[in-house]
Formats: C-alpha cells, structure tokens, sequence
C-alpha cells in the first residue's frame, strides 16, 4: 500500500471511529454501554417513549429552521453588500463584525448574549425567562457569519456581466435581483441554510446561556443525561443525529457538485 | 441629420486614471461606427457610458435630442452585446430573448411573437428550448444579438462581438452584422482591437489611444489621410520620414538624400514627417529616375514580396511589391518610384 493511502486512512479511522463505535453500541441489548451482548433495537424504542428528549428534539428542529432562515435572510443581505457594493462607509467594520462571531470563542458569545437579554428583560420586560425566540435569534446571530461568507464567495465567483446584462435589458433593479441574482445565488443560499440549520441543530453552549426552562433542546439533554450516566438510550439518538447531519451535508455537498458540473459544460 | 447618440466632452476616471479623456462623438442614424484601439484605451468605458453602466465624470451624453447623462441603463433605448454574451444560464434561448421584451411590459401572443422573430432573424428559430450551455460559440453570440434586437434600440453597441469565435467564423458574421444592419435600420458601435474589422465592418473608425480619440473618419481617409504617426502605424506597415521644409516648399529628406514636394505650407526650417505606404512604392531595374538603392532584404508573403531597400546614404525603404513580375534577388540594384499623390505629411 502506498504511504499516502495509509496516512488517508489512519486519519479516516481517527475522524470516524468514534461515531461508528456509537452506531453500533446503539444496537447493544445489554445495559452496559461497555459490554456487548448481543444485537437489539429495544433502545430505539425506549428512545421514542422518552417524552423529555421528544420535546428537546422538537424544540432543536423549530429553533434549527426558524434560525437558519433568519440567517440565510440576514447573511445573503451582508453577502450582497460585500461583493457588489463597493467601497462605503464602515465597510471594513462590517467585514470585522460578519467574521467576528466566526472566531469568537462560544462561551463569551453565550454570556454577552444571556446579559443582553436579561437587561432587555429588566428594561422592556421582553421575553421574560426566555425562550425559543432567544434562541433562534442567538444561533442566526452566529450561523448568518456562514452564510454571509457562502453568498459573498458565490457571487465574487460570478462577473457582474449578467447583472449589467439584465439592466441593459430594461431590468429595474428589483427585477435584477429576483430574476437573475438569486436564481443565480440559489446553490449558495441551499448550502448556506443547511450549513447553518446543522450549526443550530448541534450547538450546546450558546444554547446552555439563552435557553429558557421551557425551551431545553436536544443537545442539551443529552449533555445533562451523560452527567447522570450513559445511558444507551443517548447511543441510539446520537445516531440518528449522525444520520440527519450526514444527510443534510451529502444534499448540500450533492448540490454544490451538480452546480459544478453544470458550469463545466460552459467554457 | 440629426445624430441618433451623442456623446459631447465626456471624461471618465477611474482613481488618478483617465479612461476617457474629453471625447465628442457623434452617431448618425443608420450608420456603423467602430471604437477601435489597444486594451486599456478608454474604448470600452466609452461604449459603457453610452449603455449608462458608467457614469461619466463630466460631459453629456444625448440620445436623438433627450439628454440621458444621469439615466440608469434599463431607461435607455439602447442595448448592449457583451463581450462574455452574458446569457442567462438559468434560462432557455427563448426565455433569454422575451427577457427584454417582458420589461416592456410586452405579454402573451405578442411576446411569443416577437422574441421568435427576433430567433428567426438570426437563424436560431429551431432551438429556443434549449439552454445557453447546450449551444455552441457561434449559437450563442446569435442569442445574445437576437435579445438586442428583439428590444428594436435605436442604437445596437457591440462589445469585441468576433472576440470569442475563430476566424473562420468571423468573417462570415461580420457580413451576417452588416446585412442585419441594413435590414433593421439601426445603428452599431462596435469596440474592437482589430482593426480589420473596424475597416470592414464601420462607415467610420474612431481610433482610440489613452482615453482620446487620435482620429475619426472613414475607414479609407483613415489609411490614407492618417492625421498623425500612431493612426498611420496602426492601419499597417508604413515608411515614415522625418524632414525639413525649405524655403520653396518642399521638404529634404536627409538620411535618403531626396526632395519631395508635398501638400500643404510650412516655414521654412521646419521639420515634416512624412509618410509612404510600402504598397505605393514601385521597385525596378537600375535605371530611369528615382531613388537608388540595393536590395538587402527581403520577405515572400505569397501574394506579394515585402523588399528592404538601402539608400546609398544608409536609409531604409520599405516596399511591398506584388509578386507579377520577374522577381528581385538579395543584393540587386534597383530604383524606387512612386506617385507624388501617395506621399501623407502627418502631424508630428
């Protein structure tokens, strides 16, 4: 075997050894998560019976689609503004505040989100002891970093020709936009929400900080659970999360790669 | 007549670059003018500004008598054909070419109606369901001048339009230009680095250096009235002289040793550049008057013989002489000729 297959393979094995040891522990039918007896789904069942982590679930998905789409919405407009307006005033702040949220660390991310939330709390008496809505605006608040980035890459990629085109035309600049610029940033916008739905679905610090007692999501359970022992029960959800987040970055990678192939086909 | 695009004193810079640099130009209906010039000579700027992608720092810019200096482009009736073509990938042949017309607020039977005749006027009638990226080079600069035409404008401004397609392909579309032109009726700009094409395609070439246009004028006062050094060079091989003008008019030519007499007046003392095209020299035998020289070097070219001629004084003539009759050797003795008509004093 050639060297570098084997490097490929030791790294494969680091990254994805862990996840299988989940997936195939959560058809364990002993109670021990270490101890193998034999292959059983009863743990899935027992999962689906388990009101607690059916309601975090639900909560995850409305809060993981509420916020990718205020993300998408948000980080598209910041991605337009960056690559087609040109130089303004405050641009390169802007530039700062859409990439800080990529490189800050979580925990200060958390803390000044749940202070600004108290304070608004303690001022307006908005959201008292918060909730879902704290928290769709806490992960669009980091996930719209990704998109602006996405949309910003896709159309920098892109001349400006079938804008101008479209305007020569007789496009006002509305119709620009509609017919030709977001048909044009679909595959950017598609990835860019999947990329942020994914973001939310798993994240556990910033949602540890903002969530309200009625607002616990998956994440968090899970997190809580573990502290209490592991039960297999966790196993068995850990892996249909793997599958869910395999399956929304195969449809995202899938889409970027037929985009590719089609523009391989224009000289 | 009153022009159908006019462009009065425009200047354009980008940062400390002057793109355009105080142009005036006028476009009369019906007619075919090419912007021609280097890359980076203010050519495309120039044709942008007219489309209103650019706006200009100074300067007006009239469409028949309605000023449009501040319009945005989707207010002019003017349409442009990029260099890139600028499909739109998402959308059919067919959908590319109503495109337009829709933001006419053209509907129904008669969008149908004219986006196909526009299709058929430049024989893509049959593949409007297909996509830009199933169509070849050629189909697709056809689509892109179908959408132009589609919108009738007053004034068609083509970008580079052969850029993209191999020569073969070219000249057959610059007639398939000019004869769409005279069937619509409409005027062209076209932008162009060739300046084959701008001979072949415009009525009059604006020749473009550094923002400025050095000269505007018909192909063939261009090549043979060239107002100055750079114009003359850029339509072709010629021989340039550096003179002075004495006290009877004509002008000496030191490093060949030859008076001419030329048109106009100069002062006395003066010095003149003048100009031969290497085409208008005759080459013969020793003998007869003439300037004398012996041939050092020459190119076959086919049609013709390009000869290097030395002076006895040191001087080289370039002559391009049609390969009729006997040919010249390296080394031979001949005499060069040419018509006092065929000699251009040009701006220095």
């Amino acid at each position: 075997m050639k060297p570098a297959r084997s490097v490929l393979i030791a790294g494969l094995i680091f990254l994805y050894l862990p996840l299988l040891v989940v997936l195939i522990y959560s058809f364990n039918a002993s109670r021990l998560v270490t101890v193998w007896t034999g292959f059983s789904t009863t743990w899935y069942g027992e999962l689906f019976a388990d009101r607690q982590i059916l309601a975090a679930a639900g909560n995850s998905l409305i809060v993981a689609v509420l916020s990718a789409s205020l993300a998408t919405v948000i980080g598209t407009s910041a991605g337009l503004a960056f690559a087609r307006f040109g130089s303004f005033r405050g641009r390169a702040l802007l530039t700062g505040a859409m990439a800080a949220p990529l490189v800050l660390p979580e925990v200060i991310a958390g803390i000044s989100l749940l202070l600004l939330f108290v304070a608004l709390e303690q001022t307006f008496d908005w959201m008292p002891g918060r909730g879902l809505t704290t928290l769709v605006i806490a992960h669009a608040s980091f996930t719209m970093s990704y998109v602006a980035v996405i949309v910003q890459a896709r159309l920098s990629g892109t001349d400006r020709d079938l804008e101008e085109a479209a305007a020569d035309l007789g496009a006002k600049p509305f119709t620009v936009f509609r017919a030709i610029t977001l048909p044009m940033l679909r595959p950017a916008l598609v990835s860019g929400w999947l990329l942020a739905f994914i973001l939310s679905l798993d994240d556990l610090v910033i949602s540890s900080f903002v969530a309200g007692p009625q607002s616990t999501t998956l994440p968090m359970v899970v997190f809580s659970s573990i502290r209490l022992g592991v039960s297999p029960k966790i196993n068995a959800l850990a892996t249909i999360l793997i599958v869910i987040t395999l399956a929304a970055l195969a449809a995202a990678a899938w889409i970027g790669l037929s985009r590719q192939k089609r523009r391989a086909l224009q000289p | 007549m009153a022009p159908v695009l006019r462009i009065d004193a425009v200047t354009k810079r980008f940062g400390a670059v002057v793109a355009v640099d105080d142009v005036s130009i006028d476009i009369g209906a019906n007619e075919c003018v090419a912007l021609l010039g280097a890359s980076g000579c203010g050519k495309t700027t120039l044709l942008r500004i007219m489309a209103g992608l650019e706006q200009p720092d100074s300067g007006r810019v009239f469409i028949g008598d309605d000023d449009v200096t501040a319009a945005p482009p989707y207010a002019r009736p003017v349409n442009m054909m990029f260099q890139s073509y600028a499909l739109f990938p998402h959308m059919t042949v067919h959908e590319n070419v109503a495109f337009g017309l829709k933001q006419d607020g053209i509907k129904g039977a008669e969008l149908t109606v004219r986006a196909d005749e526009a299709l058929k006027a430049v024989e893509l009638g049959d593949l409007g369901a297909r996509k830009p990226h199933q169509l070849s080079g050629g189909q697709r600069q056809r689509v892109a001048l179908a959408r132009c035409i589609a919108k009738r404008p007053r004034v068609l401004l083509l970008d580079e339009p052969m850029a993209a397609l191999d020569k073969h392909l070219r000249e057959r579309t610059q007639l398939e230009l000019l004869a769409l032109r005279k069937r619509l009726g409409i005027s062209f700009v076209v932008v162009t680095h060739d300046q084959g094409e701008a001979m072949a395609m415009a009525d009059r070439v604006a020749v473009m250096e550094n923002g400025r246009i050095l000269q505007l004028a018909p192909p063939r006062d261009l090549y043979e009235r060239p107002a100055n050094i750079q114009v003359a060079r850029f339509f072709g091989d010629i021989n340039v002289w550096n003179g002075v003008a004495r006290s009877d008019g004509a002008v000496e030519i030191a490093h060949l040793g030859i008076t001419v007499a030329v048109d106009g007046k100069h002062v006395p003392g003066e010095s003149v550049a003048v100009a031969l095209r290497p085409e208008r020299i005759a080459v013969a035998p020793v003998g007869g008057p003439g300037l004398r020289g012996r041939i050092e070097d020459l190119v076959y070219l086919g049609s013709g013989t390009t000869y290097f001629v030395r002076t006895p004084l040191g001087g080289v003539v370039r002559v391009l002489a049609p390969n009729t009759g006997t040919p010249f050797a390296h080394g031979e003795s001949v005499t060069l000729t040419w018509p006092a008509a065929a000699l251009m004093v040009l701006a220095p």
